[in-house]
């Protein structure tokens, strides 16, 4: 493996040495985020090469007005919150999921089937779950919508804020950060949707967008191909990560996307709205619409006064530029979504970083 | 007078009066038999030959009661072994203190009781004195166990973390994560969870051979909660000292590596209960390594990095397989809850 790091290393430092400016790529998955971090990553790459951590956790994502939506939901009498655990600690203005937890009904599970068995097994509850996630949970929640329907449990439903990744991807370098030079795509959102969604960033923007999975070997090669098309002036679509995704992807989990959801204008934090860019249930499962069902509508909400959570998830700005980072939001006790999530940059930041940065500073 | 016919514990078997005289003479007692529990006296009188005496305590709250490797039981005589052992301390005698839940089965307990007293005859302590309490159903979740344990000093040996110097080196007896993520998984019902067992074991055995077979262990610490990332942070805040890991060092079970993964853990992070951090002087590694070697709970021990010089605040560095460099700290946030 190290004579492999070692090749792609020298591929890095030679393209950024050929380009002699400053390159941003971007990742758009926490997953590659924590993986970055964890190993180091940054640490071996050349001083004019810059990893950004963009729109790709699914807590970080999340707009305050969704935030606020399901705490609200969750003071109601006979309600009960299904939630991935990572949501629960994500504040409002007035504490989180996790500080309510004492007079309301609020329950951590692993998996969508887990928030429809709740449902049946308090049939006197409306079980609300709250459906994050970008293309690889949505069709998880699409096998529990469908089940729902066809044994007719009336009291479950969803507060879909599944992301497509692509529309945030095209908003990103339409309107608020042209300077990301390249993207580092994710893997397992590809193995759902094929490779080929991002086609179109590289054809329309002419960026180069990698598909790579998610060992640290696996993370360098991406970038070592990034930094050769840069450097050759090319703009390709490649996957490196060829043993699971394929170019079109899984068909059925595709099927179960569209049997249930269509794509919707969503907001984003950070993005605003963005056109087509959120899965929301199709009018025959609309019964299962907690926003319908309850008469909710979504809005953008209010970041927490300070936070730049949405100028981290553009690349705008890295954590510590953030004058919470590190002071008043820390994992202990978090104000952005960015500390909360263990995929987050900031939370990312502070647990593998801090201290060099501290140093370097 | 026959054992206790009722299959499940009552209120009133913690209420002093028969019930509570039957539980602890056809229950407790056979499984734990000693001379000086025998007596059954307000305090037990011990006799010891150090001038010192290490004292320890320690309580168990696990969920599941038993787990694959170990049990309640099991863990509340080895975590208060531990913690006298990795202290230099020759450990001698445990107090056990049962909290149990009314309606708690007879059968259960039984079980545990036969693990706690299995477990200390075979780490050569007594349990010596004790405690049952009954609690209304809900005030506690089934059981929870107090432990408490004294030991003696071993001669000529003396642990610090000031002792620590840059060289020294940072040795760990096996792999890590065993315990947590076993308990974890066991707990989310995970499929990988019969291929991962619980490390849970006694260490005074092996940490007795060392100290009274080698010079240079100048600190030792059982990676228990917040995991190797905990203990590491508190030997370098403590010594004032930097320390350097080489992740490739690291003993990590690939299924145990796998439900990390997939549980989205960090492994370093994860509790262990029968793992120590040793610190040792350079020219005394190989040799704690090789007596570490030829004992059960020490084959896969490794040397992981060293004790490095601190020009400002003290920080521990992993090398990453990859070469990369990160730092660990200490864990925070959520701790995975009820592990021990």
């Amino acid at each position: 493996m190290l004579e492999r790091i070692y090749k792609a290393q020298q591929i890095i430092d030679k393209a950024c040495k050929q380009l002699g400016r400053k390159i941003n790529i971007m990742e758009v998955c926490g997953t590659h985020t924590v993986s970055i971090f964890r190993n180091g990553i940054r640490s071996i790459l050349p001083a004019n090469l810059k990893l950004l951590s963009g729109p790709g956790c699914p807590v970080c994502v999340t707009h305050q007005g969704y935030i606020d939506t399901m705490l609200e939901l969750a003071k109601r009498e006979d309600f009960l919150i299904a939630t991935y655990g990572d949501m629960i600690r994500v504040p409002g203005e007035n504490g989180s999921l996790e500080s309510m937890q004492t007079n309301a009904q609020i329950k951590v599970v692993l998996s969508s089937e887990d928030a429809l068995e709740l449902a049946k097994d308090n049939p006197d509850k409306k079980v609300v779950f709250i459906a994050v996630g970008f293309e690889t949970t949505t069709p998880a929640t699409a096998v529990v919508i469908d089940e729902a329907s066809q044994q007719n449990i009336a009291n479950f439903f969803i507060l879909s804020n599944h992301k497509l990744v692509v529309p945030a991807m095209r908003a990103l370098l339409s309107e608020k950060n042209n300077k990301i030079d390249a993207f580092l795509c994710p893997g397992h959102v590809s193995v759902i949707t094929g490779s080929d969604i991002f086609s179109e960033i590289v054809e329309d923007f002419s960026r180069p967008c990698v598909v790579a999975g998610f060992e640290p070997i696996q993370i360098i090669e991406g970038i070592a191909e990034i930094c050769k098309q840069l450097a050759e002036e090319k703009a390709e679509l490649k996957s490196i990560y060829n043993a699971v995704v394929t170019e079109k992807g899984n068909a059925a989990a595709q099927r179960m996307i569209c049997e249930c959801f269509e794509p919707s204008a969503g907001y984003w934090r950070g993005l605003g709205k963005i056109d087509k860019s959120t899965y929301q249930l199709k009018e025959k499962y609309s019964q299962f619409d907690a926003f319908k069902h309850f008469g909710i509508t979504d809005v953008p909400g209010k970041e927490r006064s300070g936070c730049r959570c949405g100028e981290v998830l553009c690349g705008l700005i890295e954590p510590p530029e953030c004058k919470l980072f590190g002071t008043s939001c820390t994992p202990d006790e978090p104000i952005g979504p960015c500390m909360v999530s263990s995929e987050g940059a900031c939370a990312a930041w502070y647990k593998y970083n801090r201290k060099e940065s501290d140093e370097s500073s | 007078m026959k054992a206790a016919k009722n299959k499940k514990i009552l209120l009133a078997h913690g209420g002093g009066g028969r019930l509570t005289e039957q539980l602890i003479r056809h229950n407790i007692l056979p499984k734990l038999r000693n001379d000086v529990l025998a007596k059954l006296g307000d305090s037990a009188k011990l006799d010891f030959h150090s001038e010192s005496l290490f004292f320890t305590t320690d309580s168990y709250v696990v969920k599941p009661l038993f787990f694959n490797g170990g049990d309640i039981g099991k863990l509340a005589v080895c975590g208060t072994i531990n913690d006298l052992a990795v202290a230099g301390a020759r450990p001698l005698a445990l107090s056990l203190s049962l909290i149990i839940e009314e309606g708690f089965e007879f059968a259960k307990l039984d079980k545990i009781l036969d693990s706690i007293g299995q477990t200390a005859k075979e780490n050569n302590v007594d349990i010596v004195t004790g405690d049952t309490k009954t609690v209304e159903a809900g005030g506690v979740d089934e059981i929870f166990i107090n432990t408490a344990g004294v030991g003696e000093s071993i001669e000529g040996v003396e642990l610090g973390l000031d002792k620590l110097e840059a060289t020294d080196k940072v040795i760990i007896n096996g792999s890590i994560g065993d315990h947590g993520l076993s308990v974890m998984s066991q707990r989310e019902g995970l499929e990988f969870q019969t291929e991962l067992l619980s490390d849970c074991a006694g260490l005074g055995g092996l940490i007795g051979q060392l100290l009274e077979n080698t010079d240079g262990v100048k600190f030792m610490r059982d990676a228990t909660r917040g995991g190797l990332a905990a203990t590491l942070s508190e030997i370098s805040s403590g010594s004032k000292l930097n320390i350097e890991i080489h992740e490739k060092n690291i003993p990590i079970k690939p299924s145990v590596q796998a439900a990390a993964d997939m549980l989205g853990f960090d492994i370093l992070t994860i509790a262990n209960e029968g793992k120590f951090v040793a610190i040792v002087k350079p020219e005394s590694a190989d040799d704690f390594v090789k007596i570490c070697k030829a004992h059960p709970l020490g084959k896969e021990t490794s040397i992981i990095g060293k004790v490095t010089e601190s020009s400002g605040e003290p920080t521990v560095r992993l090398i990453t397989k990859i070469g990369g460099k990160r730092i660990i700290q200490m864990p925070y946030g959520r701790e995975l809850p009820r592990i021990c």
